[in-house]
């Protein structure tokens, strides 16, 4: 692939990119997140550039670098139908307790941003400003934290119906199936002729 | 009786009406996922659509950075569940692309002729779903039947009919089998034919036809700003194709047409998925043609492939390579990788970080669906609560895919 894009990128836009790459055949520039949006738009707009697809967006999390506002890694890749050129694009936002972990929203530029700022928001907590509905899209209103984000325990749960208490049950909960058999069902087992739980066969 | 003889104004005697909210989902018979959409009705023209996802999210991109690279092949297969082999030769491809390994021509082959059976069975199980929604069983009975015998191929060569987990890094997990060429041959006309009886039941039907014509219309320019790929794209008439545009495997090797549509409404669609299967089909017969009989299918590479089962039983440094691959993990070298191949829906792509050990840092799968689906508000807005049935079905919403 030609380094047309990041030649240009450099030319225009100079010290707001903070690194290039062509790792793998895939160009990548890391970019200032005060700049993010202008470089956006440019990239749409340049007619030699003419990236008119947003393929994708999602983010990584660097949780050690935090300290220098450089946690949470957005990554963009875009693509231009016409020219048949791709070019990743990534920011840095954030500190250790992902505050200040904000960026400007691409959605003007591209409307199928939308959703794809809507789940980075969701799974990795970057704030998008100018997004028309910036909600949740995967996990439901109610979830708290970021599920992507590494300091987010894997084996967590937040059921949004609460699990039984021990007290409530009687019994300690390692013991006891999440529903007794048959419960909630409208008819029991035993139209079947099969026995339950504790009876004689 | 009194005449009733009262002066009134036209429009008095209506009474005040508000908008009606309406939700459809999440478990609706018409959705194929679990996708809820929440509906603003004036009468049965929709004002405001707002679809919301996530119903069936599992987790998979925070699954992947649990266990090894290879690990996450059974995961991929449950994102799309329709075509898991597309799934399994992508994120194969991407680790492969991040490793630097390019896996021997029969492999190659052998993977195209894979992926292309389980794009069959994608696009069969669309236009049969399609189809069903909308009133017409006979052709879904028939489509099934397609599919079914398209499973069967897939479950002869891999063990599994639906969740294959057959990809590997470097290969696959077994070599053709010895009849696989004779069942492709053998079966393919069948599929077709079946395809062929069912396309007659649809695109001459008026009620199928005036359901799908002319709606859910969407520009090309639309489409391409909404990051919309593979047939929903392509049926507004952008001939964008990751097989065509990108080759990857041996796809440059090949002869297809990509089939793309005029108008961007659901026939469109349904068209354009009805030609790539017989695209699709001689795709499989090219590819099986030119795929060697013998010689080795897998990458021969220590770092990623297990050693032969003999020398794991027999010599110590067989069981070490093996107890390090499947304990640690294949060590992928760091970096960051974007590999994108053409899936049932569209570009499916997969950006991979590494950071030099048996486990990924992050695995970010680019659903061809999700995209799509939050392009489904703007289709349905300011049509009638009926038009949603057909368009919905027309995109081909994966729900495992979409909500991750």
């Amino acid at each position: 692939m030609s380094k047309l894009v990041l030649e240009k990128l450099a030319q225009k836009f100079g010290a707001a990119i903070v690194e290039t790459h062509s790792d793998h055949g895939d160009d990548t520039a890391r970019v200032t997140p005060a700049a993010w949006k202008d470089i956006c738009r440019y990239l749409r707009t340049d007619p030699a550039l003419d990236f008119d697809m947003l393929v994708d967006m999602c983010g990584v999390d660097y949780p050690e670098r935090g300290a220098t506002n450089e946690r949470l890694e957005v990554v963009l890749h875009l693509y231009s139908i016409g020219r048949r050129h791709r070019v990743r694009l990534k920011t840095r936002v954030g500190d250790e307790d992902m505050d200040d972990a904000d960026l400007d929203s691409v959605t003007s530029i591209w409307a199928g941003a939308n959703w794809f700022e809507r789940e980075v928001f969701d799974m990795s907590g970057v704030t998008f400003k100018g997004h028309p509905d910036l909600r949740r899209i995967l996990m439901y209103p109610e979830f708290e934290g970021h599920p992507l984000l590494k300091d987010y325990p894997a084996q967590r749960t937040q059921p949004l119906i609460p699990y039984r208490t021990e007290a409530e049950a009687g019994l300690p909960l390692d013991k006891l199936a999440p529903f007794r058999e048959d419960e909630g069902m409208s008819f029991g087992r035993k139209a079947w002729g099969t026995p339950g739980e504790g009876e004689p066969s | 009786m009194e005449p009733l003889d009262l002066e009134l104004e036209e429009g008095e005697l209506e009474l005040p009406s508000e908008p009606m909210h309406l939700n459809m989902g999440p478990a609706h018979p018409a959705m194929h996922g679990t996708v809820r959409i929440v509906l603003e009705l004036s009468g049965e023209t929709i004002h405001k659509a707002d679809v919301q996802i996530g119903y069936l999210h599992r987790g998979f991109e925070k699954m992947c950075e649990r266990g090894t690279w290879a690990q996450v092949f059974p995961y991929v297969d449950r994102c799309n569940y329709v075509s898991p082999m597309l799934n399994n030769v992508g994120y194969a491809l991407a680790v492969e692309k991040l490793c630097d390994i390019v896996v021997p021509d029969r492999c190659q082959w052998y993977r195209m002729a894979l992926g292309e059976l389980a794009r069959i069975s994608d696009h069969l199980t669309c236009l049969a779903a399609m189809g069903m929604e909308l009133g017409a069983f006979t052709p879904f009975l028939w489509l099934m039947k397609g599919r079914e015998m398209i499973y069967d191929i897939l479950e002869e060569e891999t063990g599994a009919r639906v969740t294959h987990s057959f990809g590997r890094i470097g290969g696959v997990a077994h070599p053709p089998t010895a009849g696989f060429k004779k069942m492709c041959t053998g079966v393919l006309p069948r599929v077709i034919s079946l395809v062929e009886e069912a396309e007659k039941l649809l695109l001459k039907n008026r009620i199928f036809l005036d359901r799908v014509e002319g709606v859910g219309i969407i520009s090309k320019a639309d489409a391409v700003a909404l990051s919309w790929t593979g047939p929903c794209l392509r049926s507004t008439g952008v001939s964008y194709d990751v097989r065509k545009a990108h080759p990857y495997l041996k796809y440059d090797e090949v002869e297809f047409v990509v089939p793309v549509g005029t108008g961007g409404d659901n026939l469109d669609r349904f068209l354009v998925r009805l030609e790539e299967i017989r695209q699709s089909k001689s795709i499989i017969l090219q590819s099986i043609e030119r795929m060697a009989d013998e010689g080795p299918v897998n990458v021969d590479d220590p770092r990623v492939m297990l050693p032969e089962k003999e020398s794991v039983y027999t010599t110590i440094e067989g069981t070490i390579q093996h107890f390090k691959l499947i304990m640690e993990g294949a060590k992928v070298p760091k970096g960051e990788v974007y590999s994108y191949t053409e899936g049932g829906n569209g570009e499916l792509g997969f950006y991979l970080v590494s950071d030099g050990t048996g486990t990924p840092y992050r695995v970010r799968i680019r659903p061809p669906c999700f995209p799509i689906v939050g392009g489904l508000g703007k289709l349905i807005t300011g049509r009638m609560l009926s038009d949603v049935i057909p368009t919905f079905g027309s995109l081909n919403m994966i729900g495992g895919e979409c909500d991750h």
